[in-house]
Formats: structure tokens, C-alpha cells, sequence
């Protein structure tokens, strides 16, 4: 493989620009130079590339730059930075299906709002704002009907909660061989967002809900009418009816103009264009509850209202399709969280796992939020194993792959929260592999 | 003074036990404007499409499996293949005894729990190209002609608000509860 790379890559560079070889060969002293520290040769031939490198008046500097704008874009050279877009039944009903957030290509914790994953069953509605309700009925005292502008005048609370859909990173077990692509194409249905809204316990109390309900049905305002039975004690403890994403109103990929948010739960059960909220005795069974997002185990029965998603982590630089630059120094950087609190450690492996170190956190550390982990690395250009293990304040641990298979039956798709292995090859390749 | 996380005003104590997982931060808001306005019966009945295992809101209508045979072929055989064979979309039809093999096969007839569901999934969502078009008489003869075809109801039976919550599904007990782990 490693032969056949270079093969292509000579070629590449054979077809090459003056310019770009001029670069490759910038590139090439650079690591020559982190290779050999600080000679004299090497800072020489540095120094003679910077001078090149440098123009003296760029024409961004010549010239009036652009106006403003009503909303901004990101920067052009930026335009491979995009969602991974997996349609279910392309031919028949093109929004069905999933979008993948970039986890490789970004930083920090917070997705921006055009990037986060999308879980659609029959594509994203066209909602008028002024049109939609939100009703709360069953067992309550008084069953009530808001209008948007009533929801937006209600005390609001702001959270930074990861939204994960429970069937991320199931490539890595429903596909027999290691899926060789992105990390956001195989782990991307994971994203992290400050929501705003109103507690869903202000309205519940609103309403008075009835002794003996245990249970709530959630409805949503697409053209599945996505339906999720939540128990009444989630609602109670910290739902949000949430209004707004990132500082602006949701996306309408993510629920606009209402939505319900229910921190560290799979993503599924956070019901979008929110519309219908009953108080039960008792859950529903909707169709996603029971035929789907349910986890077959082994002896044939499945588990049944699995709502937490399992801590986990993921390194997201180096990942998989990416080629190291060099050795020498390096950044290991990725993401934990945990839908049951918060995270309290992220270890890393370089060796598959035969030893660890720990990784700095990225504070603050919020619960059921993504949390930022960073570890500094010399690789030294041979073959490196990577891993990461997270641990939450509950004292749950990030299982590795083949513990987390043992729990299912074969081709279990859902709640995938097993440790991601990245091989690194001695020519800086960055595959997927599993261990 | 933080006031708690939790709302403990007109709550069964039942409710109580979960509280407080996330973070305390700044304390949620508890009290509102109480700007909801009263719903009337009949915005409930338009609006209220969910059908829980007990049947309870199943509207008056019924169908058999001649007339739901129809409705397929017209309705869900595009995507579902002939007698809900599948493809492209989901099989509805046969995986019996699979599940706890190496090759499950999970239909409406191996793996749902509860007939119920197929009438109240049906209504909500299909046809996807035009969703919530057919009529409660369609649904119940739809719902009557794929249990039949899973060999779950006989070929003169009739499916009502009396007769659907009483089809017992071959897989009904093959779920655990995880809620209260």
C-alpha cells in the first residue's frame, strides 16, 4: 500500500506546478529542519524560502476590500469544510437520511449551526412561524396551546449539550472491514451547541400535570410526525423546549421554529418542530421506540428504551484519511462527552493501547456537553497505534470494540460508544483500523 | 441564593426522584408568564394522532384484508415490494423465529410489539409522498392486510378500535424495559 502511494504521490509531484514544487520542497526543509533542530544549514536554507515566501505588498493589500454583508460566510478557501451527506432512499424520498458534521476539519466544542449532523425521517418542513402551536394536553389539569411569540417571552435558560444520534459511528460495527474514511463521515452524527430556551418543567407546572402520569409523547411537526414516548421524570429534571441555537433561532434542519431538547439523551427523542406534547400513563410504542432505537441483545430479546448515550471519545486530529506532515511535533486533539454528565478524564494511547497517558481537558467542562482534549506528541515517523479512552464523573468508561460487540447481537447499529483505533503508517497514512 | 434546579410546585413524588443530573450553572427559570391559552376539546381531537398498546383513540372506521390488499398494491407496494417483501424501503412481512439468529430478519410480523403501532405509524406517515391522505378505514384494512400476510390474523378478519388492541404480536414480549435501569 505504502509503495503504492508513493507511487502515485512521485507522480503528483511530477505533474506539478513550478509553484507547488517550489512549496513541497519548503515543506520538505521545514521537516528537515524540526528533524535536525537548529543547524546552520538548515536555518540557511529557511531563511532563503522565507524571503520567497513573503511578498512584499500582497493584492489583498493593493486593493478596497469587500463590503458588508447581512450574514456572514465563511472564508471561500474554506468550501471542503461540509456536512457528509448520507441519503437513506435517495430515489424515493430524498430527505430521509443523515448529514455528518466535519468533526475532522473543526475545533474547539461548539458546531456551528450550518454544520451540525442532521437525522431527518421525511426531509425538514417548511414552518411558518406564525402558523405553529405548541400544545400540552392529556394528563393535565389545563391543556394549553402557545403561539412562537408567547414561547419567546417566557424566562429562558441558555445549556452547551452535545446532541448525538444513537446510530453514530455504526459503520465502525455494521461494516465488516474498518470503513476507510473521515471522522466525521464515520463519527459525525455528533455535534455540540449552546441552546436556548424554556425549561420544559415551567410549562408542564403551567399546565398541572395529573397524579399518576409517568410518561409524556413528544410530536413533532414534519411529515412523519416523529413521535417519542420521554419519561415525565427527564421532562422534570432539565428539558428544555429550545428556541435558539448558537445565540440565533434553530435551523430549520434542527427544528425550527420549537424544538424539545433532552441534554445526553439520543439524538432521536430530542423531537424537532415540536408541535404536541400529551402526558401519558404509560409509553406509547411509537414505531421509533419499538421496531427502531431498540438494541437487540444476545438470545434474541432487545433492550427497549435505551435513552443515555455511553461516554465516549474520539480523536479527531490525526484521523483517518489525513497524512501527517512530518514527524517531530505534533498536536493530539479530539472530543469526549457523556450523557451522564460530565467528562473527568480522556486518556490517550500511541501504542494500541498498551499504555496510556492523560490528556489535558479543555475548560470549562460542561455535563452532557462535548469537551475538548489535547495531548501533545513527537512522532517519531514509525508506525503508531491511536486511541482514546473516556471516563465520566459517574466513573463510566469508554469500552473497547470488541467489549462493546460482546453486549449485542450481531449488526447492532445503535448507542455505539467503543473506542476509535487510528494507525498511523511509517509514510504519516492515517487509516481505520479495528482493535 | 441559587434557587434548585428542580421544580418541585404540583409534582407527584414519583416524578422527584431523577432530578438535578445536569449542570447547575445558573439555576433554570421556574416561574412564567402563564401565557398558554386553554385548548378546546375539539383542537385536541384534530390534533391528537397517537395511539398507545391500549388502543385508546382509535377512531371509529374498520377495514379487512381484501379491501387493505387494494390499498397496498395502490398506496405501499412501490416501495415496500409485492405482499411487503421490501425493497427499496423496509420488508413488512415474514422474519419469524429469526431473531435470535445471525441473520434476524426484524418486520412489522417478527419484531413489532404491538399491532397498535402499525395503525398509528401508518396514519402519522405514510404514504411518505403524501402523508396523513389516507383515511381511517384505509389504515385499518392496510394495518388488517399486512398482519394477515404475516400470518398474524386470519384472512376474514375485520380490524376496528375493538379488534386491533387485541391482535397479539408473535413478538410481544421480546423487549426489556431499560427506562428504569
Amino acid at each position: 500500500m505504502s509503495r503504492k502511494n508513493q507511487s502515485s504521490r512521485t507522480q503528483a509531484v511530477r505533474a506539478s506546478s513550478e509553484d507547488t514544487r517550489r512549496k513541497s520542497r519548503r515543506s520538505f526543509l521545514a521537516r528537515s529542519a524540526g528533524i535536525a533542530g537548529a543547524s546552520v544549514t538548515a536555518l540557511t536554507a529557511r531563511t532563503a524560502q522565507a524571503a520567497q515566501e513573503i511578498a512584499p505588498a500582497p493584492p489583498w493589500m493593493q486593493t478596497m476590500g469587500a463590503p458588508m454583508r447581512g450574514y456572514g460566510q465563511p472564508a471561500k478557501y474554506e468550501d471542503k469544510v461540509v456536512r457528509a451527506l448520507t441519503p437513506g432512499y435517495p430515489t424515493i424520498a430524498p430527505g430521509v437520511g443523515t448529514s455528518r458534521t466535519p468533526l475532522h476539519a473543526l475545533e474547539g466544542t461548539i458546531t456551528p449551526a450550518g454544520l451540525h449532523f442532521e437525522r431527518h425521517h421525511n426531509g425538514v418542513p417548511d414552518i411558518d412561524p406564525a402558523q405553529h402551536r405548541l400544545m400540552i394536553h392529556g394528563l393535565v389539569r389545563r391543556p394549553l396551546i402557545f403561539k412562537m411569540e408567547d414561547l419567546a417571552r417566557y424566562p429562558m435558560m441558555s445549556r452547551v449539550h452535545f446532541l448525538e444520534c444513537s446510530g453514530n459511528s455504526g459503520a465502525n460495527s455494521l461494516s465488516p472491514k474498518p470503513p476507510q474514511t473521515s471522522a466525521g463521515v464515520i463519527h459525525g452524527l455528533l455535534s455540540c451547541t449552546e441552546w436556548t430556551g424554556v425549561p420544559l418543567a415551567l410549562l408542564l407546572n403551567e399546565a398541572g400535570v395529573e397524579p399518576g402520569a409517568d410518561w409524556l409523547l413528544a410530536e413533532g411537526a414534519d411529515a412523519v410526525a416523529m413521535s417519542r414516548s420521554v419519561p415525565l421524570a427527564k421532562a422534570f429534571d432539565d428539558a428544555m423546549i429550545a428556541l435558539y441555537q448558537n445565540g440565533e433561532r434553530l435551523r430549520p434542519e434542527q427544528g425550527y421554529p420549537v424544538r424539545l431538547l433532552l441534554p445526553g439523551w439520543e439524538g432521536n427523542m430530542s423531537v424537532k418542530w415540536l408541535r404536541r406534547i400529551k402526558i401519558t400513563q404509560g409509553p406509547t410504542h411509537t414505531k421509533d421506540e419499538t421496531s427502531k432505537y431498540t438494541d437487540p441483545v444476545p438470545g434474541g430479546k432487545a433492550l427497549q428504551f435505551t435513552f443515555e448515550m455511553g461516554v465516549k471519545s474520539l480523536i479527531t486530529r490525526p484521523s483517518g484519511g489525513m497524512r501527517m506532515p512530518g514527524s517531530g511535533w505534533h498536536e493530539i486533539s479530539g472530543l469526549a462527552w457523556s450523557g451522564a454528565g460530565r467528562i473527568s478524564r480522556v486518556e490517550v494511547s500511541v501504542d494500541g493501547g498498551t499504555t496510556w497517558k492523560e490528556a489535558a481537558l479543555q475548560g470549562p467542562v460542561y455535563s452532557k456537553s462535548a469537551t475538548r482534549f489535547r495531548l501533545p506528541w513527537e512522532w517519531n515517523g514509525t508506525r503508531a497505534v491511536l486511541q482514546s479512552r473516556a471516563v465520566d464523573e459517574k466513573g463510566n468508561v469508554q469500552p473497547a470494540r470488541a467489549a462493546w460487540l460482546a453486549q449485542f447481537m450481531p449488526q447492532q447499529r445503535y448507542h455505539n460508544n467503543a473506542i476509535q483505533t487510528w494507525e498511523i503508517a511509517a509514510d504519516g497514512s492515517v487509516t481505520n483500523v479495528y482493535a | 441564593m441559587f434557587t434548585p434546579r428542580c421544580v418541585y410546585a404540583g409534582l407527584a413524588a414519583a416524578v422527584l426522584a431523577a432530578c438535578a443530573t445536569s449542570d447547575p450553572g445558573s439555576p433554570a427559570p421556574t416561574v412564567g408568564p402563564n401565557l398558554g391559552r386553554s385548548t378546546t376539546q375539539q383542537e385536541i381531537a384534530a390534533w391528537d394522532i397517537s395511539i398507545p398498546p391500549s388502543g385508546a383513540g382509535l377512531p371509529a372506521g374498520s377495514g379487512t384484508v381484501k379491501q387493505g390488499e387494494a390499498v397496498y398494491v395502490a398506496q405501499c407496494q412501490a416501495c415496500h415490494g409485492p405482499k411487503g417483501a421490501g425493497k427499496p424501503a423496509d420488508a413488512l412481512v415474514g422474519g419469524v423465529g429469526s431473531l435470535a439468529t445471525d441473520n434476524p430478519v426484524r418486520t412489522v410480523g417478527s419484531y413489532w410489539p404491538y399491532a397498535t403501532t402499525l395503525f398509528d405509524y401508518t396514519r402519522r406517515a405514510m404514504p411518505a409522498t403524501k402523508p396523513l391522505s389516507l383515511s381511517n378505514d384505509e389504515v385499518y384494512s392496510v394495518t388488517a392486510y399486512l398482519l394477515y400476510l404475516n400470518g398474524i390474523i386470519a384472512e376474514n378478519a375485520v380490524m376496528n378500535a375493538q379488534t386491533l388492541p387485541q391482535v397479539k404480536m408473535p413478538n410481544r414480549d421480546g423487549f426489556v424495559d431499560h427506562s428504569r435501569r
